[in-house]
């Protein structure tokens, strides 16, 4: 926070930085790697969902003894899929995506020299890492990396005896867990704090950019949500490691009866899902914030009813913490419970409503710049509209009962928080990479990128809710055994083809962003011409991002196109320019918007 | 042919880098007017093959979904599904014009100036009470239909079937002439008695266990479910039911199945979907495939989890009763 100049090593620069944009950069890359592992993942599996037990070389290279003859092993499959989700979810779309953003943004939008606590952000960055580590590392266990399924239910993921995942693969998952919540912990903590103490003069809560009050509300919803995972994860270690019967009960297993009694599984599927529906949430607000910043920046438009988008940000993060039930309709658990989730899951639709209708009326006679961000971020609203509508039909318990567990929520959650946030990523990175590397990203690549990821995207998921029609159920290592799901081998063959072509065009973007760090044009201080205070700050960063005194601000962040005469659209631009950034004063007998 | 794949995947690569290098000497990063034109139109022809894969799979794939509900509750599953297919449908399809449209009719021009256009509370009023008024509805329908397939509490003369679990098979008990199951734990568990049933309990004596499903068509079925493992989940599809099995609880599901097996073969969906997939089992030389109601596991237990499977036929009544006959009482096959 100082302004003075500190004595910068390699390692305090590059290593253990306490500067917020460092950091994010370490948060995008470690996410990025973990990514590639993840994405590769779910493609040696759909190699086996297309061709059952067929032969791969690729198999035989990278599974090493958890396949034979270049098939995988069963148990690998459960692992694969385990992992995946695992990788996705948590090290992707939450320390990758929030981590990132979060840090980036949050000091240069609210005109902050740097987060609350750099201490403190240097140790949430670095026990993420050594998570990462602990998770990579799980998967060269002898007896396989955990296999329970991301969601962990015990008995399955307590008993080494139910899946050999379950020994030590399934410890160091929990242990990479554990010490990744404290990382996610501390980071909200520090986000909080930051927006709530450190804005800078004139920036009133509402005028925050929307990306600030997603960050904001997603860092709330982690503080409540988190701790409860790792209680959930404690208890879970205490039944596996020192005899406790938290969730176990009345097991009989390889031949002799258990000592557990009188736990309950359905007490774990509450704490997890308690975690595990406002993280659908972790992930897709962060992406939804982005996504209003750009689409306004590039549309050249104001965000159309910023007060309502922030309200459904709200009554969205409300709603996520009263309806984890609806991932429990068919646990056991009372049907009067049943009720409750349904009504309060279908009222989510209310606020997502909102927000998609907003969207699109920001893009209504708006001025497109159909920049890569700009394109990501429209694919996150086409995305986001396809799969929140199924979940209409999931979060109806008498309709769950019928598909519950099988390839239709598979698909309705890939498109609504997995592709829609993995493209809310896309759009930042293309939209801030000036800020982070002070160069720009090729556009024409950005759009090999993006063309040939929606339509794989959907070439994945949109034939994948049918074949969940038909009833066949997801984590199935084949559906060979089951002559009444033969018919459905073609389109398994089709839909393993768009996501082997899908997961291979990421590599576009992969060399697109590392050639533009050292080989990209240089940036001009305000590309986009956009509003924000981020884009106030030298192109080179410095410690502190704003030489000599933050900037004041004035107004809110989407003054776009103003008009002389608000009434005609034809009058001139107010301010001469169709942006006005946040710093400028109001000019005399100018209506703050 | 390996070495030539590897060759071709070579030069793929090769051919790649040198068409990215290239690329990247344009140099270009902020869209101009001719790439918005360009883009704008690309977003058209995107939604051409959006709406022309999601028509045919809605078409094509329409007839690889499950058939009508076999189960008589199942009926309003079926009527609240296909409400809410077509909202959502219909939605759907307007969304999506509207988000790729504008995205080529607003595509942006040096001579074009975005509207300035911050509210609306009339609009914003719309889209609030709309979606509201709707859900209103189909939760409505919902909370209804749920109430009616869990409610249990009053059933007049069902059949009573305990549904059994393990690592990775499935077995059932029917609850014999007393219409009540006897007690069972884990620790009764013990040579054929696999199922763990007490049999000092004398509602024990009459259960019947078997290894296959046999249901009365018309009867409602009250089924009990446990697990002596790890979690399961029961699942029949064509019945539209779904229960898990959990370790050291009982839980219930209940439906009243409608056709016979038989009944169902004739039904013109199944014998279509039955032609077709037994032209691919033709086609791979295996044997041919009948339509047969199954019960799946449907919750990850382990590395045959995929396999993990139960036959259930629906008779009418007189048969059901003469195979019910024939199966042995657990006291006369467990004898201490």
């Amino acid at each position: 926070m100082s302004e003075h100049h500190h004595k910068e090593t390699f390692v305090t620069k590059y290593i253990f930085s306490q500067d917020h944009k460092m950091i994010s950069k370490q948060f995008l890359i470690t996410g990025m790697f973990m990514g590639i592992i993840g994405v590769f993942m779910s493609m040696l599996f759909r190699l086996q969902l297309a061709w059952p037990e067929k032969s791969f070389s690729i198999i035989e290279a990278f599974l090493g003894p958890h396949q034979t003859d270049g098939v995988m092993n069963p148990d690998m499959y459960l692992a694969l899929v385990t992992i995946h989700g695992t990788i996705m979810v948590f090290f992707v779309l939450t320390a990758g995506l929030s981590g990132t953003f979060s840090n980036l943004l949050i000091p240069l939008q609210i005109g902050a020299r740097d987060m609350a606590s750099g201490f403190l952000n240097m140790i949430s960055y670095w026990l993420f890492f050594i998570s990462s580590v602990v998770m990579v590392i799980s998967l060269f266990v002898e007896a396989g990396p955990a296999s329970a399924g991301w969601t962990i239910y015990p008995p399955l993921s307590a008993l080494p005896q139910a899946i050999p995942g379950s020994g030590t693969g399934m410890t160091l998952w929990l242990v990479s867990m554990a010490i990744f919540i404290a990382s996610s912990l501390i980071g909200s903590l520090n986000y909080i704090v930051t927006i709530f103490n450190l804005r800078t003069k004139g920036m009133k809560m509402t005028r925050l950019p929307l990306t600030m009050w997603a960050f904001f509300i997603t860092a709330i919803i982690g503080v409540v949500s988190f701790p409860v995972l790792l209680s959930a994860a404690l208890l879970l270690i205490f039944d596996r490691s020192f005899g406790t019967s938290f969730y176990l009960s009345d097991i009989f297993i390889s031949g002799e009866v258990l000592h557990y009694q009188g736990g309950s599984p359905v007490l774990f599927e509450h704490l997890f899902w308690f975690l595990g529906h406002p993280e659908v949430y972790i992930v897709l607000l962060p992406a939804l914030g982005i996504t209003s910043e750009i689409i306004s920046t590039h549309s050249r438009k104001p965000i159309f009813g910023y007060r309502a988008m922030v309200m459904s940000i709200m009554a969205i993060a409300f709603l996520s913490t009263i309806v984890w039930g609806h991932h429990m309709f068919i646990s056991g658990m009372n049907p009067f419970l049943g009720s409750v989730f349904t009504f309060t899951t279908l009222l989510i639709a209310i606020p997502s409503a909102v927000k998609a209708f907003n969207y699109i009326t920001t893009l209504w006679k708006g001025n497109l710049q159909l920049n890569p961000a700009m394109l990501f971020s429209i694919g996150l609203v086409s995305t986001f509209v396809t799969g929140g509508l199924t979940g209409l039909v999931l979060g109806d318990s008498a309709l769950d009962i019928a598909i519950h567990d099988t390839y239709f929520v598979v698909a309705h959650f890939h498109l609504v928080m997995g592709v829609s946030a993995i493209f809310g990523m896309y759009a930042g990175i293309y939209h801030w990479f000036p800020k982070m590397y002070g160069r720009m990203m090729n556009k024409t690549l950005g759009y090999w990128h993006f063309w040939i990821t929606i339509v794989c995207a959907y070439g994945v998921f949109w034939p994948m809710h049918f074949i969940g029609l038909a009833g066949l159920p997801r984590r199935y290592y084949s559906n060979t055994a089951f002559p009444m799901f033969d018919d459905l081998a073609d389109v398994n063959v089709v839909i393993t083809i768009f996501a082997l072509v899908g997961g291979l065009a990421q590599i576009i973007f992969l060399a697109n962003f590392f050639i533009s760090i050292y080989r990209g044009r240089k940036a001009t201080q305000n590309p986009w011409n956009s509003n924000t205070i981020e884009w106030t700050t030298p192109v080179e960063h410095i410690h502190g991002n704003w030489p000599g005194k933050i900037p004041e601000v004035h107004r809110w962040a989407y003054d776009y196109s103003k008009r002389v005469d608000p009434n005609d659209d034809d009058s001139d631009y107010l301010h001469g320019q169709d942006f006005v950034l946040q710093t400028t004063p109001l000019l005399d007998g100018e209506e703050p918007s | 042919m390996l070495a030539l794949f590897y060759i071709f995947i070579g030069v793929a690569i090769g051919v790649s880098f040198w068409q990215i290098t290239r690329i990247l000497n344009f140099r270009g990063d902020i869209a101009n007017d001719k790439d918005n034109a360009k883009q704008g139109k690309y977003a058209i022809y995107f939604m051409v093959f959006f709406y022309a894969i999601m028509i045919y799979c809605l078409i094509a794939l329409n007839v690889v979904m499950l058939p009508e509900s076999a189960s008589i509750e199942g009926e309003h599953d079926d009527r609240l599904f296909n409400i809410t297919f077509w909202l959502i449908g219909i939605v759907q399809f307007i969304m999506q014009f509207l988000i790729f449209y504008f995205t080529f009719k607003y595509r942006g021009n040096k001579n074009n100036k975005a509207k300035f256009y911050a509210d609306s509370h009339q609009l914003e009023l719309i889209w609030t009470v709309t979606p509201a008024i709707v859900l209103v509805g189909l939760i409505g329908y919902g909370l209804w239909q749920w109430n009616n397939v869990m409610d249990l509490s009053e059933l007049e003369d069902p059949i009573v079937i305990e549904v059994y679990s393990q690592q990775f098979r499935w077995d059932a008990r029917y609850a014999g002439e007393d219409k009540t199951l006897g007690l069972g734990n884990v620790n009764y568990i013990k040579g054929i008695n696999t199922m763990g049933v007490d049999m000092s309990d004398k509602n024990s004596q009459d259960d019947i266990q078997v290894t296959e499903l046999y249901l009365p068509k018309g009867r409602k079925i009250h089924f009990k479910f446990r697990s002596q493992d790890v979690l399961h989940s029961a699942y029949m599809p064509h019945f539209r039911a779904q229960m898990n099995c959990v370790p050291g609880m009982v839980t219930e599901f209940g439906f009243t199945p409608k056709y016979t097996t038989e009944e169902m073969r004739q039904q013109s969906e199944v014998r279509a979907k039955t032609k077709r997939i037994n032209k691919v089992r033709a086609a791979k030389g295996e044997e041919l495939y009948e339509f047969d109601y199954l019960l799946l596991c449907n919750k990850i237990c382990g590395a045959s989890h995929y396999n993990m499977q139960m036959k259930i036929t629906v008779v009418e009544q007189e048969e059901y009763d003469k195979w019910i006959a024939k199966q042995p009482t657990l006291a006369s096959v467990i004898k201490e």
